[in-house]
């Protein structure tokens, strides 16, 4: 199939942002490194730099968010883009027709980029499948499937405290069934070569031969916990709670919500991540989130700066990425 | 109008019949095998030397989309695409709007067939009504009218209580039930197989055991009710042990597999291919290898096409809002041929999976050409290959995964009750 880096242009550079699946180390430690040069920005006086000045970015949100999009929108305006809030509830775009319509609405106002959020997945892939070719398009959440710039943020808040990927052991905990946000960590640490990925969570809701991805599973979260660098623990939705995937929120709290007893198993100096938002006494005991080894809301601001890295890296206006090879010459 | 097939390698399964024969056919019939009735003098000589000559093949699942969706299909386009791979009976789904429920529909049905006179058109009844799983259709006025089984097409069965008195209800009408056999509550919003590769696209998955619970019920059922059954588009490895053990049991419950799943598994959604998004899902490789061993040691006896033609903007969209299913009616032929090709199965084998197998299930007159029967016949050239092009396809719907796929064999004539309905002349 010829699409199957639709992620890169000719050049082998960063067109789209889809998925952290089909993009090698060196790309990803390029995406850390502009991060970092961005993350001063918000300290300045001035919060903005002139890198996307004149372009129109669109946030085409088809499924809720705050957090996101706000950030999203935060990271294109200290770019000095033009920026476009559009929501549309999914129950408004019954078909996929009407999602190519309104693709189609938007290019013709000139468009340089679509954040997209989607409660499909494969959403943001079918999108740049169908877009002029000018324009990129970032996966701003797609289904189940794929979260690449909040994994990104996370590895950046990772590698803030634990620069060697190689060494690191880490545990994702929770609802990894339904999660796109742990597929895209798993990818991310896999390709930066994580020691250890492992996810931990009740059957349920581990998703069947995830062990193919690169974790290993673990359904009691003490032992799951042993020895880790990082923490990472996933939002549960409440829908999934009086179902046959799970009992109750006592259950799940007492089985897997993170207690400071708990987090005791993992290595004293382990930090403790969450996506937000948190659910208190669920997943998480406020003692442990609002805890010394959380990392929670470094985590939001570090979102900004990976997302100026990416739209800024897909409109091609920073210099050349470097790629593996070249980084492994220094 | 008088035919004498010449020269042709004859390959006539139901009456073991595999090497050079001619055929001659006069007013609709076989009327000599091998040799000439006496004083039979041909109004028009094929001459299909270095060519497979064969019962017209008889396909067990298509979707024609008339009545209801015409803006996918119509029975003139699908029938025309038929002929065109060497189809001379195909077997529709009720699953049309409205729903082949009633002797209305198939009558409907029945004409717009006449009236295009091409393929013959054998209707699967609807079992329930609506699809609904809930009421019995008037199945013996459906059976009056023409309609050869029934059939709920892909809708939830999932009442035993119903499908038990379906089966038994059926089976006084003397009615074979074609059971598609998917679990809807295992299966939930699945759209793919459940595994490694849905799980890393984050697409919900169908578990196998969607397909072999639902088997082992229709099994069970049909063992307790004593009802004729046939096992529509069967797709896992665990389904076929099932049914090898039940018909070692004295079972005579007989299974199909469709052609997609033959050639392709789980993996190819990856890049999420709409094309490829299926109803039943592709499932895994050795799911794959398993079918073809089923074709060959008799446990499965038919190769479907399980058309399902659609419109472009079906398959344009994400892929759990695409409609799953492929356009596969006028590639059957080929598709088997390579398997043949590819030393899957023998030539016989995929003659008699495709002609004298699904016959014996819905018309057991059809699909051979010993004298007195129908003169159905499909000619074929073996070694002519054919390059799939979704843009020239006959068929409506173009919505091929096969696109680009050289296949080996090439349909030259196509005859319907001894009328020449398809020639590439």
């Amino acid at each position: 199939m010829t699409h199957a880096n639709i992620q890169l242009d000719e050049n082998g550079h960063l067109k789209h942002f889809l998925s952290i699946y089909g993009l090698d180390r060196g790309l990803l430690l390029s995406i850390l490194d502009h991060a970092r040069s961005f993350a001063g920005v918000g300290d300045r006086a001035v919060k903005k730099v002139p890198l996307l000045r004149g372009k129109t970015i669109v946030n085409l949100f088809f499924e809720p968010s705050t957090r996101t999009r706000t950030t999203f929108e935060l990271a294109a305006k200290r770019l000095s883009a033009d920026v476009l809030n559009i929501n549309i509830s999914t129950s408004a775009t019954k078909k996929g027709e009407s999602l190519f319509d309104t693709l189609q609405t938007l290019e013709a106002m000139h468009c340089d980029m679509f954040v997209v959020r989607h409660a499909n997945s494969g959403a943001a892939h079918f999108i740049a499948g169908k877009v002029a070719p000018h324009i990129s398009v970032i996966n701003g959440g797609d289904g189940r499937h794929s979260h690449p710039t909040q994994a990104m943020l996370d590895m950046f808040t990772i590698q803030q405290h634990k620069p060697d990927f190689t060494r690191l052991k880490v545990a994702i905990v929770g609802d990894i069934l339904h999660s796109r946000v742990a597929r895209s960590e798993i990818h991310a640490l896999a390709t930066l070569g994580a020691e250890e990925i492992r996810v931990i969570g009740p059957k349920t809701l581990i998703p069947t031969d995830i062990e193919a991805m690169g974790p290993r599973v673990f359904h009691n979260l003490e032992q799951g916990l042993e020895d880790v660098d990082v923490v990472i623990m996933l939002r549960l939705q409440n829908e999934r709670m009086c179902s046959a995937l799970l009992p109750s929120e006592h259950e799940y709290f007492h089985l897997y919500g993170l207690t400071e007893k708990k987090l005791a198993n993992a290595r004293a100096d382990a930090i403790v991540m969450h996506p937000g938002p948190i659910n208190r006494g669920i997943e998480i005991d406020s003692s442990v989130a609002d805890g010394r080894q959380s990392v929670i809301l470094q985590q939001v601001s570090h979102g900004i700066a990976v997302r100026m890295a990416v739209m800024a890296m897909t409109m091609g206006s920073l210099a050349d990425t470097p790629t593996l090879e070249s980084r492994d010459e220094v | 109008m008088k035919f004498s097939i010449r020269n042709g390698h004859l390959v006539d399964p139901a009456n073991q019949v595999d090497g050079v024969r001619d055929l001659y056919v006069a007013d609709g019939y076989v009327v000599g095998v091998g040799k000439a009735p006496d004083g039979f003098t041909a109004d028009r000589e094929i001459d299909a030397g270095g060519q497979v000559v064969c019962p017209g093949l008889v396909d067990l699942s298509v979707r024609l989309r008339e009545p209801g969706q015409e803006h996918k299909a119509t029975i003139a386009s699908e029938l025309d695409a038929a002929v065109s791979s060497g189809i001379t009976s195909v077997c529709c789904q009720p699953d049309t709007k409205p729903v082949l429920d009633n002797p209305a529909v198939a009558e409907l049905i029945h004409q717009r067939a006449l009236n295009n006179d091409l393929c013959r058109i054998l209707p699967l009844a609807a079992l329930t009504q609506g699809l609904a799983g809930q009421t019995l259709t008037d199945m013996n006025a459906l059976k009056e009218i023409g309609c050869i089984g029934v059939s709920n097409a892909n809708a939830d069965m999932n009442n035993a209580e119903v499908l038990r008195r379906a089966l038994e209800y059926a089976s006084s009408c003397n009615l074979t039930v074609h059971l598609f056999c998917e679990d809807p509550c295992l299966k939930n919003d699945g759209v793919v197989h459940e595994g490694a590769l849905g799980t890393r696209l984050g697409l919900p998955g169908i578990p196998a055991t969607a397909e072999t619970l639902s088997v082992s019920r229709a099994l069970l059922l049909a063992c307790q009710t004593g009802a004729r059954v046939h096992l529509s588009r069967i797709t896992c490895a665990g389904s076929i042990d099932l049914i090898a053990r039940a018909r070692d049991h004295g079972l005579p419950v007989s299974a199909d597999t469709g052609i997609c799943h033959l050639h392709l598994n789980d993996t190819e959604v990856d890049n999420f291919n709409t094309q490829c998004h299926l109803d039943p899902p592709l499932r895994t490789e050795t799911d794959r290898l398993a079918l073809l061993q089923a074709l060959s040691d008799g446990v499965i006896q038919a190769i479907c096409s399980d058309h399902q033609p659609h419109d472009n903007d079906a398959k344009a969209a994400p892929f759990s809002l695409s409609e799953p299913g492929a356009s596969t009616i006028e590639h059957l032929l080929g598709l088997v041929m390579k398997l043949v090709r590819e030393e899957y199965l023998t030539l016989v084998d995929a003659i008699a999976a495709l002609t004298h197998h699904p016959a014996a299930i819905v018309m057991p007159d059809l699909g051979r050409l010993d004298v007195d029967r129908p003169a159905d016949v499909c000619i074929f050239h073996p070694g002519k290959t054919f390059t799939i092009d979704r843009r020239s396809m006959i068929s409506a719907g173009k919505n091929t995964p096969f696109d680009g796929w050289e296949l080996p064999a090439t349909v030259t004539h196509t005859l319907i009750d001894g009328r020449l309905v398809y020639t590439v002349d």
